[in-house]
C-alpha cells in the first residue's frame, strides 16, 4: 500500500465514523423516548383527555392543539413566505436591498424562539387583543417559520433552470404567466420540502406558544381561534415542571415525548417522499 | 421615411462595400425584387454595460428563406438574434441603439408588447429545453396561454404541430408522459413543435443542433428546409456545413460587426472578405 493509499483509506474510516456516531446519536434519542414512552401509549392514551391531575387519561388535547397550532403556522407562513419568495427571486431588481433582505431573513432564522414568544405577546396577546389564543400562537409560529419557508422556496425557485423560463416567455407567455404556470409547478417539491420541514420544526416549538397560546390544562377541544389549547411541547414541559405526583406525570411525560416525535418524524418522512417523488421533474 | 427599394439600396451598398458592379449583387434580382424585408435591423448597436457588442448592423431577412447567422464564438451572433425576439431584454444592464423593424413595425419600440411579439417571432434555443410537463402540455403550453381554443382544439392543434415537426409518429402513444424521458433530438423536435403551435411567422434558431448527435441533426435540418415554405427563418450556427446546408443567405460576424452577407453560395465559393475566407477555410475561429 503506498503513502496515498494509506491516507486515502484513513480518510474514508474517519468520515465513516463520523457517520456511524450520529446514527448512534439518533438511534439512542428514539430508543431512550421510545423505551421510556411506550409503556405508557395505549389508546386510552391516544383519545382521551388528562384526568385526575394529569395523572390518568391521555393527551389528546394536546395532540389535537398541537396539530391545529402547527396547520394555523402553515396557513399564515406559506402565502406569506412563498409570495415573499417569488417577489426576490424572480420580480425585486438584483441589489444591494434584495442581498440585504435576503440576509435579514436568514438572521431572523437565527432568532432564539423564546423571544418569538415575547414579541408574540406584545403584539398578538396584547396590542392586537387576541388573547392568550389558538390564533395568536399560530401567528407566532407562523413567523418563526417564515424565515425557514423562505429560503427553502428561493433556493427552489432558484434551481428552477434559466432555459425552461426563456421557453415560456419566448412562447409569448408574460413573466406572471411564467411563473405561475412554469417556474412555481418545477419548484413546489422544493417548496414544499421547506414548508414540511418547518412544520417539523414549528410542531415542536414550546416556548414561543408558552405566553401567547398554550395552557396546562384545558376541558374538552378548542372551540374557536380564540381559545386557549393544550399543545404536546408545552404539556410535557408543564408535567415536569408542575403538578403534585412527578413520578407518574414523567412517565406521561415520555409517552407524550414519543408521540410528538412520532408525529415530527413522520412530517419529515412525508417530506421526504414528497421530494423522491417529484425529483424525476427538471434534473431528471 | 424612406422607401423600400432606397433602404434595400442602402442595405445592398454597404454589403457590396459599394465596390461591385450591379451584376455582382449578392442576392439575383429575381430573388429580392418587389419582397418587403420580414425582418430588418437598421443602425444596430448593443452594449453589456460598457462594452458594444455589436456595432451597427444592418441587415435584412427575407420572408420564406433561411438564413444563416456564422461567426467565432463571442462575435455577437447569438446576441444579434436574441434581440430579434426582445430575449437580451432579460439581461441586466444591457443596453440597444437603433431599430428593428418586423414588416416595416419598430419592434424595440415601448408600445410594442414584447410577449405579443414573442408569439410572431418564435424561438429554438441552444439546448432543448421542454418543460417539466408532458409531452401534450409542452405543446399545449403556447395556446393555453392565448387561451382562446378550447380542450379539442388544443389537441388536434397539438397534433398537427407534432406531425410538422415530425415528431408525431414517435410519440402519439405516449403523449401524456414527462418530456423529459424523450432523447435529446425528440426533445428539441419538440421544442419546434411547441414553438410552431402558436403560430409565428419568423423562426430563430440558435445553434439548434449544437448539442445532438448526427442523426437527429440531420433530422432537425430537414425539419428547417420545410419549414421555410412557411417561415422566415434565421439560425445561428457554429457549424459551416450546417449553414451551407440549409441556408439560402448567409451573414458573417466577426467581434461584433457583420463582415460579409449574402447568398450562401457566393459566401461559401467566393467570399469577398478576406476574414470571411479566412474563417470559412478554418484559418482561425
Amino acid at each position: 500500500m503506498t503513502k496515498r493509499d494509506i491516507i486515502q483509506k484513513t480518510g474514508f474510516t474517519l468520515l465513516a465514523m463520523c457517520m456511524a456516531a450520529n446514527i448512534v446519536f439518533l438511534g439512542m434519542i428514539v430508543f431512550f423516548i421510545a423505551s421510556r414512552g411506550l409503556p405508557a401509549i395505549s389508546w386510552e392514551f391516544l383519545t382521551q383527555a388528562p384526568r385526575n391531575a394529569m395523572t390518568q387519561g391521555g393527551v389528546a388535547p394536546a395532540i389535537v392543539g398541537t396539530l391545529y397550532l402547527t396547520l394555523g403556522a402553515v396557513l399564515v407562513a406559506l402565502p406569506l413566505g412563498v409570495a415573499c419568495a417569488i417577489y426576490l427571486t424572480e420580480y425585486s431588481p438584483k441589489g444591494w436591498i434584495v442581498n440585504l433582505i435576503r440576509i435579514s431573513v436568514n438572521n431572523l432564522a437565527g432568532v432564539p424562539s423564546v423571544v418569538f414568544g415575547l414579541f408574540g405577546l406584545a403584539i398578538f396577546v396584547k396590542k392586537a387583543g387576541f388573547g392568550v389564543s389558538m390564533l395568536s400562537g399560530s401567528l407566532t409560529l407562523g413567523i418563526l417559520a417564515l424565515p425557514v419557508i423562505i429560503s427553502a422556496s428561493q433556493e427552489a425557485l432558484i434551481a428552477v433552470p434559466q432555459s425552461i423560463r426563456e421557453a415560456s416567455l419566448a412562447l409569448g407567455a408574460t413573466r406572471w404567466e411564467t411563473i405561475r404556470r412554469v417556474v412555481l409547478p418545477a419548484a413546489l417539491p422544493g417548496i414544499l420540502t421547506g414548508v414540511i420541514l418547518s412544520v417539523g420544526r414549528v410542531a415542536g416549538e414550546t416556548a414561543p406558544i408558552l405566553f401567547t397560546a398554550a395552557a396546562f390544562y384545558v376541558k374538552g377541544y378548542p372551540k374557536s381561534v380564540l381559545s386557549e389549547v393544550m399543545a404536546l411541547p408545552y404539556h410535557i414541559y408543564a408535567l415536569m415542571t408542575e403538578g403534585t405526583h412527578p413520578e407518574i406525570q414523567t412517565q406521561i411525560a415520555y409517552g407524550s415525548s414519543l408521540i410528538l416525535l412520532a408525529l415530527v418524524l413522520s412530517v419529515s418522512m412525508l417530506a421526504i417522499y414528497i421530494r423522491q417523488r417529484y425529483r424525476r421533474g427538471y434534473n431528471a | 421615411m424612406h422607401s423600400a427599394l432606397h433602404e434595400r439600396g442602402t442595405a445592398n451598398f454597404l454589403l457590396n462595400g459599394g465596390g461591385l458592379k450591379p451584376g455582382h449583387a449578392l442576392f439575383g434580382e429575381a430573388e429580392t425584387s418587389g419582397i418587403e424585408p420580414k425582418i430588418s435591423a437598421r443602425g444596430v448597436n448593443f452594449y453589456y454595460g460598457s462594452k458594444r457588442a455589436l456595432k451597427d448592423i444592418n441587415m435584412d431577412f427575407s420572408p420564406r428563406l433561411v438564413t444563416a447567422i456564422i461567426g467565432p464564438s463571442g462575435c455577437g451572433k447569438s446576441t444579434f438574434i436574441r434581440l430579434l425576439n426582445r430575449m437580451n431584454e432579460l439581461v441586466p444592464g444591457t443596453r440597444l441603439e437603433g431599430e428593428i423593424l418586423l414588416d416595416g413595425l419598430d419592434i424595440v419600440a415601448p408600445v410594442c408588447d414584447a410577449a405579443e411579439l414573442r408569439k410572431r417571432v418564435g424561438m429554438v434555443f441552444q439546448k432543448p429545453n421542454p418543460f417539466p410537463k408532458s409531452i401534450l402540455e409542452n405543446v399545449a403550453y403556447g395556446l393555453e396561454i392565448n387561451g382562446s381554443l378550447d380542450r379539442r382544439a388544443i389537441e388536434e392543434k397539438v397534433e398537427d404541430s407534432l406531425k410538422k415537426a415530425a415528431l408525431w409518429d414517435e410519440v402519439k402513444d405516449r403523449l401524456r408522459e414527462s418530456a423529459l424521458g424523450l432523447s435529446g433530438g425528440q426533445q428539441q423536435r419538440l421544442c419546434i413543435a411547441r414553438c410552431l403551435a402558436v403560430e409565428p411567422e419568423v423562426i430563430l434558431f440558435d445553434e439548434p443542433c449544437a448539442s445532438l448527435d448526427p442523426i437527429s441533426t440531420a433530422k432537425i435540418e430537414e425539419l428547417i428546409l420545410k419549414l421555410k415554405k412557411t417561415y422566415t427563418i434565421v439560425i445561428v450556427t457554429h457549424n459551416m456545413q450546417q449553414a451551407a446546408r440549409v441556408s439560402d443567405r448567409t451573414a458573417f460576424f466577426l467581434m461584433g460587426e457583420l463582415i460579409e452577407y449574402g447568398a450562401t453560395g457566393m459566401i461559401f465559393k467566393a467570399p469577398r472578405d478576406r476574414r470571411t475566407e479566412d474563417y470559412i477555410t478554418g484559418r482561425f475561429g
